[in-house]
């Protein structure tokens, strides 16, 4: 009976194993994300993204997507589970997952990792980001534009150097327009919770806002906005169908080509680790339909868009100070790339402190 | 006005936490521990939003929630009074299946429009200043967290059905011998319970929100569970602890937007620390608190045959 169940056994790993030699012709590549893919925000956008390799490569690709993975230790073990799996290209898709991708990384030094909107990187691991900031400048001007009272509602998640900059922009953008432009932030301290995100919209327009823009998730706060027929942006996806009445534009992230330069680059065994940060101007960074504002406000911000996609405009072009007065930037220096990506300091003008 | 805006938000954040506590208080009172009751709550979210979404009417929406919770706690009640399964690890494993069956069936309708539960409007009522919309322009699911508390209350203290309901919970061998069913109180206590909680769940997904997104509790059902602890299992403490945890969650982001410079992660913890703080205060009178703990509270009754 023994004998026979060893026999058994070594018969079906020596087929399996047949079998996975076969399947290695595929490059497979896995995606972690903090959310569901349909959440009408960032996962999704990554989402759209493995798609469009998916569409592209066809059957040279076979493509894991997990949902839904919180950040800290559980991360580890599924990115983990991913190399284990025999996926050769890792795309670990929010900055909590920086720490577990590295730790991973050195132990599969044959698996290739890409890290979105962390700054850590290795041999085997590429950090890759967008210029949301690009977004964050031109929606800034919007608001100026379009806010009655001056004051913007912004929520947000957690203080890591990506929000920051792109509260910084937004203050920037809204600036050029208003000098005297206030923000009021709120941090949800979650990337998304439809009610949390809910009651912060409600908190900040019952104090006076009557525009909002968000780094969270979900397209509760827009929806919150129609109901009392005021105005916001949308996040990483266009999120006009949620709210047609509220939504201004939105910030769309578009990471289909990026993936796909990665997968054959991996293909063509040219990939290499590199910090790679695309824009308006490579495609990564959309801008939503304009859409409830008068057609010269629209004017102005697509001429802006123009601007910054030749790279004749850098939202972070000096004089820019902090919040003691501090000059950070001179007049007409442009803040380098190093400096935005560990940004931990508010521009001059926003009243709050920023949480440590 | 603000503080009418606030107020407003406040009920709107504490009634899916007492509406799915206080069927766990029930079911708590019984005997029976059920920690299935965030399962049950998103089961009652997403269910609650495919009927409304499905048929157009949130009333629709609001009764298929409430069957959702109930077939959870149905099998809840089945493996834990008849199978006599371990209720800890029952009510965990219910929490788990909740969670991933509701992400398997909302798949199809995250980020589509939903139906939104209406608020009322009466006239001349609900314009009085201040007060007005608060008590009188609220959406129906407000008034019947209300009703319900008050009805579990009357129920609990004041009929011959909750004197054996409590009865049961406390000493349940006695109960049995004086011939009352320990396994159908406990049974029906729990489906009450899994209705509840699916109430609650539908709540937040046709009233505090119109969408449905995973996870979209957040961990509001083990709030509630430890809501009826804090409670002492007295349904008016658990309007109390509801409210109270709801308003120092708005009251963090108001503090956050008017910009107190008060640390964001500290103000995120205050709802938990300001719960614990008050269940401290309460508890100095230990008599008071161990006189209301169900005596056989997670205990699975066997009758001697």
């Amino acid at each position: 009976m023994l004998k026979n169940l060893i026999t058994g056994a070594a018969a079906l790993s020596l087929a399996l194993a047949v079998g996975t030699a076969n399947a290695q012709e595929k490059l497979k590549i896995g995606f972690i994300n903090v959310g569901p893919k349909n959440d009408g925000g960032w996962t999704q956008g990554h989402w759209t993204g493995a798609e469009a390799v998916r569409k592209h490569f066809g059957d040279k690709v076979e493509i894991t997507f997990i949902e839904n993975v919180p950040e800290g230790q559980d991360a580890e073990r599924a990115i983990e589970g991913l190399a284990r799996a025999g996926n050769k290209l890792i795309f670990t898709t929010s900055f909590g997952f920086m720490d577990p991708t590295i730790k991973v990384a050195e132990k599969f030094p044959d698996v290739k990792f890409e890290h979105a909107t962390g700054f850590r990187t290795a041999p085997n691991v590429t950090t890759y980001n967008a210029r949301f900031y690009e977004g964050r400048y031109i929606i800034g001007q919007i608001a100026a534009k379009m806010s009655k009272k001056g004051v913007a509602g912004y929520i947000v998640s957690f203080p890591i150097p990506e929000v920051v900059m792109g509260i910084n922009s937004f203050m920037l953008g809204a600036q050029s327009v208003n000098p005297d432009f206030k923000l009021k932030i709120v941090w949800v301290n979650t990337w998304m919770d439809p009610a949390k995100e809910a009651d912060a919209a409600k908190a900040l327009f019952d104090q006076g806002v009557d525009i909002i823009t968000q780094h969270t998730d979900s397209t509760a706060p827009l929806q919150i906005a129609q109901e009392r027929g005021l105005l916001g942006f949308g996040q990483a996806h266009d999120m006009y169908d949620a709210a047609p009445k509220a939504q201004l534009t939105a910030i769309i992230d578009n990471w289909g080509p990026y993936y796909i330069a990665r997968t054959q680059a991996v293909l063509d065994g040219t990939w290499k680790s590199q910090s790679s940060w695309d824009g308006l101007k490579e495609g990564t960074v959309q801008m939503g339909a304009y859409t409830n504002m008068p057609d010269d406000v629209a004017a102005a911000a697509k001429e802006m868009e123009a601007k910054i996609k030749s790279g004749e405009f850098h939202p972070f072009t000096g004089p820019i100070y902090d919040q003691e007065g501090k000059e950070r930037y001179k007049a007409g220096e442009v803040a380098p790339d190093g400096d935005l990506l560990s940004m931990n300091w508010y521009v001059k003008g926003i009243d709050d402190k920023l949480p440590q | 006005m603000m503080a009418e805006a606030i107020l407003l938000t406040i009920v709107t954040a504490s009634t899916p936490l007492l509406l799915a506590a206080i069927g766990e208080l029930v079911a708590e009172r019984s005997g029976v521990l059920n920690l299935g009751v965030e399962g049950m709550m998103i089961m009652g979210a997403v269910c609650g939003f495919a009927f409304a979404a499905m048929s157009g009417n949130a009333a629709v929406g609001v009764v298929g929630a409430i069957l959702a919770g109930m077939a959870m706690a149905a099998l809840f009640g089945f493996l834990t009074l008849v199978l006599v399964a371990n209720q800890v690890a029952t009510g965990l494993a219910l929490t788990l299946l909740g969670l991933g069956l509701s992400g398997l069936i909302g798949d199809p309708f995250t980020g589509k429009a939903g139906v939104k539960v209406q608020a009322i409007y009466i006239p001349y009522l609900t314009d009085i200043p201040l007060i007005g919309r608060l008590v009188f322009g609220q959406d129906p699911l407000v008034y019947v967290a209300v009703a319900l508390t008050i009805a579990v209350s009357w129920f609990l203290f004041r009929t011959r059905g909750g004197l054996i309901l409590r009865a049961v919970g406390d000493n349940h061998a006695s109960a049995h011998a004086l011939g009352y069913s320990v396994v159908r109180v406990r049974f029906l206590a729990v489906l009450f319970g899994g209705a509840c909680a699916g109430l609650g769940g539908a709540y937040l997904s046709l009233a505090y929100t119109t969408q449905w997104l995973e996870n979209m509790t957040a961990g509001r059902g083990w709030i509630a569970l430890a809501l009826v602890v804090f409670s002492s299992w007295l349904p008016s403490r658990l309007a109390i602890g509801a409210l109270l945890f709801g308003a120092v969650g708005i009251l963090q982001l108001h503090a956050q937007a008017l910009g107190l410079g008060i640390p964001s992660q500290f103000l995120s913890s205050l709802p938990y620390l300001t719960t614990i703080l008050v269940l401290v205060l309460i508890s100095g009178n230990r008599l008071l608190l161990r006189a209301n703990t169900p005596a056989c509270l997670g205990q699975s009754f066997v009758p001697d045959r």
